[in-house]
């Protein structure tokens, strides 16, 4: 059954946690359950006789409460971005009872940003060092801008903002959760690849919509692509269900996209998912879709087996029952980051993790066939994007031909010298 | 054997625009991962001569001792097929845990070590009751496995893990575990059993540790010029009998890592098919075959000269590759 969820909509599923309906705000403990099983069946080590080292990482996810989605195989898991979480504590403890460290995971969600806020700083004055964030986008400032003088490090999941990794970056916080430029400059390098050049931009009326399609001019406009028409999609569609409606999309979708000069391909900027699905096979010409629904860039891909990533994938399903979003992914990535930095320097204090885990020599396997590292100039994780339909991967960018003097990945989003972000530039 | 290498070399002399054919016809498998296939290369002919139906999704591949088996992960069926050389027909299959991709054979011939990717366990199978005499806990994602010339010590990689696992063959117990690079994907150890080397696919290097102190005694790097760093990645290592030269793949590179041992230095980068990940040697030593996945062919190395003499078109997404002295 396709479950896919684009990344580019990470946040309209997880901001509709299925905890919402109980009114009450849930603070999870979850100890390595993993960890417990596996002392049983702990296989010996040279290095038993060093003290154990413990590194708690705190999962902060921020309740939105919004409309649900066009499709029923998007409804979002209650445990999205909380399953990517528990695997890599798992991970982490299955290195980590070879080196005498442990992970353990605390979650807290369903809480206004607020709530969350005064939350999450208090459990910091009480040691953690280490916060991940399934939160909006001004959340992540205002924790930010809280936590400035913390010894702590946020690892942004979620939020695909560029304005969070250039005008307003700040110091304390990297970036698993790719940004908007790097996920449209994805869909452009195979746009151009392609060799479909002429786009039909279509943008929904949000202002995250607005903030996707200028992620996506600014790709037409480095890679090449041409935006021959652009529309703002402004119909009131009504409720996302009724008994019958087809009959009225199947008229509306068509006038819509009626008398746009000749393209090749029609970029969609719909990123809380309220009319981007009802755009193929409905279109006035017979045209692809892309953007975010169609084929749609993303940091994951549920039915992604290439590079290992068989095990890995396999590894989620057993522990969800459920097959793994890009923002289980992006949490995986922030998580396992602090346990690869913990491994490397076998420290677990946090400065020590931190100044590793920003170096030139940090390195992530994560799957995806390289591997990935945090930019220097702003905190955003280095990562190859996969391009997928709702079943299947297609390709991967950057593409072919697409070339950088360093690394190829920096082909994706602002590079170094186009950055404006300061925070990162005095250490 | 003096003789043979002279006449060995003389063909090679007189097949100029030939392929260096090995004077000896040995017999190469190749398991094919997107094919379901195990292609039988003549090494005389440097042809395809048959291509046989296994499993599903075969990956490692080793003969063994008396050569009499020729055993195949069939990863998507989790067990290991287990065909008889001379017939070319599947005897029977064996227990292996799920998903296997890599094994190794006890030098002795028997147990058989294989590393079972999803369950972070090695199992140890005797081959011919075709009973699991172990399972080993290591990290995640165990892939490579290496073996001492002595049997002793079992070198087991984990991927997700980044450490070489040091196991005693006897107890079955980790004695240690070293840190290496990201994603280690091969373990091999000198013919002299004085070092191991551990290719880590995603950090672009080889570790040579010493599996008595388990120290780390040098990291091979790779430079090639017009390749990106990210896409030097190494996989399959193998080294030449008197132990001189080492042989590494080096994946999306398209490239084989020639490097003298003495010195670790690299000597030469070979160009052969696309994302290479396993290397077999003839037993003469004289070729080495390379298992090119996205290209879906086999290059010949002709490792006297250090050249590649021929590429052999195989089935998609060759995988693993052994050699048989028959």
């Amino acid at each position: 059954m396709p479950t896919f969820l684009p990344s580019a909509a990470a946040r309209r599923l997880s901001r509709r946690v299925g905890l919402g309906a109980l009114g009450v705000w849930l603070v999870l403990v979850l100890v390595g359950l993993a960890t417990t099983l596996m002392a049983a069946t702990e296989p010996s080590t040279k290095s038993g006789a060093a003290p154990r080292q413990a590194i708690a990482i705190l999962l902060a996810r921020e309740r939105r409460d919004l409309p649900p989605p066009l499709s029923l195989l998007d409804m979002p898991a209650a445990n999205d971005a909380v399953a990517g979480a528990e695997l890599a504590i798992n991970d982490n403890n299955t290195t980590g009872r070879f080196l005498n460290q442990d992970f353990a995971l605390e979650v807290v969600q369903d809480l206004s940003a607020d709530a969350l806020v005064t939350e999450v700083a208090a459990r910091v004055g009480q040691g953690t060092s280490f916060v991940v964030l399934d939160v909006r986008p001004q959340t992540v400032l205002a924790l930010a801008d809280r936590l400035k003088d913390a010894p702590v490090l946020l690892l942004n999941a979620a939020a695909t903002d560029d304005a969070l990794r250039e005008e307003d970056c700040r110091r304390n916080v990297v970036h698993t959760a790719p940004s908007r430029s790097m996920l449209a400059d994805a869909l452009a390098q195979y746009l151009v690849w392609k060799r479909w050049r002429r786009w039909f931009l279509v943008t929904g009326p949000d202002s995250a919509d607005a903030a996707f399609a200028a992620a996506v001019r600014r790709g037409a406009k480095r890679f090449g692509g041409k935006i021959v028409q652009e529309r703002t999609f402004n119909l009131d569609l009504g409720n996302r269900r009724a008994d019958g409606g087809h009959e009225q999309i199947q008229e509306q979708m068509p006038s819509f996209s009626q008398n746009v000069p000749d393209y090749d391909v029609l970029v969609v900027a719909d990123e809380s998912g309220q009319f981007g699905d009802y755009l193929p096979y409905r279109t006035w010409d017979a045209r692809p879709v892309a953007g975010t629904q169609g084929l749609v860039p993303t940091s994951w891909h549920p039915a992604l087996e290439q590079w290992g990533a068989s095990q890995f994938q396999n590894r989620f399903v057993r522990l969800a029952n459920r097959s793994m979003r890009p923002l289980d992914y992006n949490v995986w990535v922030a998580i396992r980051s602090i346990g690869e930095a913990a491994a490397r320097t076998r420290a677990n204090r946090a400065d020590a993790l931190i100044a590793y885990l920003r170096s030139e020599e940090f390195e992530l396997a994560a799957f995806k066939g390289r591997k990935l590292s945090y930019r220097s100039w702003n905190g955003q994780l280095r990562q190859p994007i996969l391009l997928g339909t709702p079943k299947l991967t297609v390709t991967v960018s950057p593409q072919p031909g697409f070339l950088h003097q360093t690394s190829e990945l920096d082909t994706l989003g602002p590079d170094k010298p186009e950055s404006v972000c300061k925070a990162y530039a005095s250490p | 054997m003096p003789s043979a290498k002279r006449a060995a070399s003389m063909a090679l002399a007189a097949a100029l625009t030939f392929a260096a054919p090995s004077l000896q016809a040995y017999t190469v498998y190749v398991t094919n991962e997107k094919d379901n296939t195990v292609s039988v290369i003549d090494s005389s002919k440097l042809e395809v001569i048959k291509t046989l139906k296994v499993g599903q999704r075969p990956r490692g591949v080793a003969l063994t001792k008396d050569e009499k088996w020729l055993l195949i992960c069939t990863s998507d069926d989790n067990n290991v097929q287990v065909w008889d050389t001379e017939t070319l027909q599947l005897v029977k299959t064996l227990p292996s845990g799920p998903d296997p991709e890599l094994f190794i054979l006890h030098p002795a011939g028997n147990p058989l070590y294989v590393a079972n990717e999803d369950d972070n366990l090695i199992t140890v199978i005797d081959i011919g009751s075709n009973n699991v005499v172990a399972e080993i806990p290591v990290g995640v994602e165990p892939e490579g496995l290496g073996i001492s010339p002595d049997g002793s010590l079992l070198v087991a990689t984990s991927e997700t893990t980044n450490m070489a696992h040091f196991i005693d063959t006897t107890s079955h117990a980790i004695i240690d575990n070293v840190l290496v690079d990201s994603r280690p994907r091969v373990a091999e150890f000198t013919p002299d059993g004085t070092q191991v080397w551990v290719s880590t696919e995603i950090g672009g290097k080889v570790s040579v540790i010493d599996p008595k102190s388990r120290k780390i005694l040098a990291k091979i790097g790779f430079e090639i010029p017009g390749i990106n760093p990210d896409a030097i990645q190494p996989v399959g290592v193998r080294m030449t009998r008197n132990g001189k030269l080492a042989f590494v793949a080096l994946g999306p590179a398209n490239r084989v890592a020639v490097i003298d041992t003495a010195t670790f230095k690299v000597e030469k980068y070979l160009l052969v098919g696309q994302r290479v990940w396993q290397l077999a040697f003839t037993p003469d030593d004289k070729l080495l075959f390379t298992t090119n996945g996205a290209s879906s062919d086999v290059s010949v190395i002709d490792v006297e000269r250090l050249r590649v003499v021929r590429s052999i078109k195989v089935g998609r997404y060759p995988w693993g590759v052994v050699v048989a002295r028959h």
